[in-house]
């Protein structure tokens, strides 16, 4: 370590604040989105009608497997030709949403078809309606023994949170990285770098404990 | 439409610099796995103690994050790496810290009494890893292998940003130069979505093989990419992908 200079640290910390306060607000946006979406998607996967559910499971697989920077550089270059255009940071929330709306559609199905099928039977049975299977039954059965998986994929989308810098997002990277530029160090960096494991590692803590108490 | 020169120019040759950085970083990621998963088991304490940490922290930073501080803080302290071996180690740490997890989650699903048997020949520990435990742990491994593959393969994409001209990076000088960005972008994300496709169907035939081995029956998957999890496989996923502590 021969070139770490602790004043570098006290110059750059203001600037990881603000770059850790958009970090976190993607994140939770994103999360929102993501959440939200995915569950629409799971349910539209299960549809009867084959011209729901076809074009549905092409577009998730799509996305689910092309890479979320290539997919970030389309909404940010290519949507504004047709629709209007979105800052920086708002297109990195909407991509990051819709490409985990993808993931957390898989972790819905699989909650959704490890209900009993007793469970929808009853229902049946009960003469209930429709929505209210599935906000009264399947659901809250179902949620509950994915919010484990569901915290990996959030855990995943912080992880995944700096690619919005290389739209222009002024996120934990992006700031390092201008930090950086203006000053030729390395420190900032570094520091970013650290800080991912402080975040992710105890995330991933309380998900083990999550686990433990949900699922069984 | 696109300029065709830039097209030919680094277009092409694009696409097979994502192949390579591909191949490069599961060959790293597949070692790392395979010396730093068994070491998940050990049974001395302080390998452990290390091994878990490695999949801690590799775990635990962003590639993106890692890549950057590999191309950028690396050479300060002496070592300046080619781009692309910057990206490559990027992603095969990363992926490898994953791959470890898929590799001591499947060693630990196999039969005690295998484990046994092989101490009972008096098989070492190393004969009965090699010999009894990784062929029969083999084919559960697949599956969550070709998932992390094509992570992985997304991944590559992250290398076009420390400057490796590899398809995006392309894709980003062919709209600079035609300021046409929805030909290229498409076509890019198509190119993406194939080469998924293409990998997934060669794990199939992987995975196909590996059981026969060891005489089971392929299950039949469905799903047009067959990339879809079981609930029990979304749940082994979701322990790989993060949850889990030291140890």
């Amino acid at each position: 370590m021969n070139s770490w200079d602790w004043s570098n640290v006290d110059t750059f910390m203001p600037r990881f604040w603000d770059g850790l306060l958009v970090t976190l607000q993607a994140l939770v946006l994103g999360t929102l989105i993501a959440f939200s979406l995915g569950l629409v998607w799971a349910i539209a996967q299960r549809s009867e009608n084959t011209w729901i559910r076809w074009p549905v499971t092409a577009v998730t697989e799509f996305i689910r497997n092309t890479p979320l920077l290539v997919q970030l550089f389309f909404l940010f270059y290519v949507l504004p030709e047709w629709g209007p255009a979105m800052s920086p940071l708002t297109t990195g929330i909407i991509g990051l949403g819709l490409h985990y709306s993808t993931y957390t559609a898989e972790v819905y199905r699989a909650g959704i078809n490890g209900v009993p099928i007793g469970q929808w039977e009853a229902a049946t049975a009960l003469n209930l309606p429709k929505t209210r299977t599935w906000t009264a039954v399947i659901l809250p059965q179902a949620i509950r023994r994915v919010v484990p998986a569901l915290g990996n994929y959030v855990v995943s989308m912080l992880k995944d949170s700096p690619m919005i810098a290389v739209i222009g997002a002024f996120e934990m990277l992006g700031e390092a990285q201008a930090y950086s530029n203006e000053t030729f160090t390395t420190e900032a960096i570094t520091i970013v770098g650290v800080a991912f494991i402080c975040i992710a590692y105890p995330a991933s803590l309380l998900i083990r404990v999550l686990e433990r108490r949900l699922v069984q | 439409m696109m300029t065709s020169g830039m097209f030919w120019t680094w277009f092409l040759p694009g696409i097979w610099v994502t192949i390579q950085v591909t191949i490069y970083s599961a060959a790293l990621a597949a070692a790392v796995a395979f010396i730093v998963g068994p070491l998940r088991t050990s049974r001395f304490w302080i390998v452990r103690f290390l091994a878990g940490t490695y999949f801690e922290i590799f775990r635990g930073t962003s590639a993106l994050v890692l890549m950057f501080w590999m191309f950028f803080a690396l050479p300060l302290f002496g070592w300046q790496l080619v781009p692309m071996w910057a990206g490559v180690s990027a992603l095969g740490l990363t992926y490898g810290a994953y791959g470890s997890e898929i590799v001591r989650g499947a060693l630990a699903a196999v039969d005690p009494a295998q484990r046994e048997a092989g101490i009972a020949l008096s098989f070492t520990r190393f004969q009965r890893l090699r010999r009894i435990e990784l062929p029969q742990a083999w084919p559960e491994m697949i599956p969550p292998f070709n998932n992390l593959l094509i992570e992985l393969l997304k991944g590559t994409a992250l290398v076009s940003v420390i400057t490796v001209a590899d398809m995006t990076f392309a894709g980003n000088l062919v709209r600079l130069g035609s300021n046409e960005s929805a030909p290229i972008y498409t076509l890019l994300l198509v190119l993406y979505f194939v080469i998924a496709f293409v990998l997934t169907r060669g794990m199939r035939v992987v995975e196909r093989h590996a059981k026969a081995n060891i005489g089971q029956a392929p299950e039949k998957q469905p799903g047009f990419l067959s990339r879809k999890l079981s609930a029990r496989g979304e749940s082994a996923q979701a322990g790989t992908q993060s949850a889990g502590g030291i140890g």
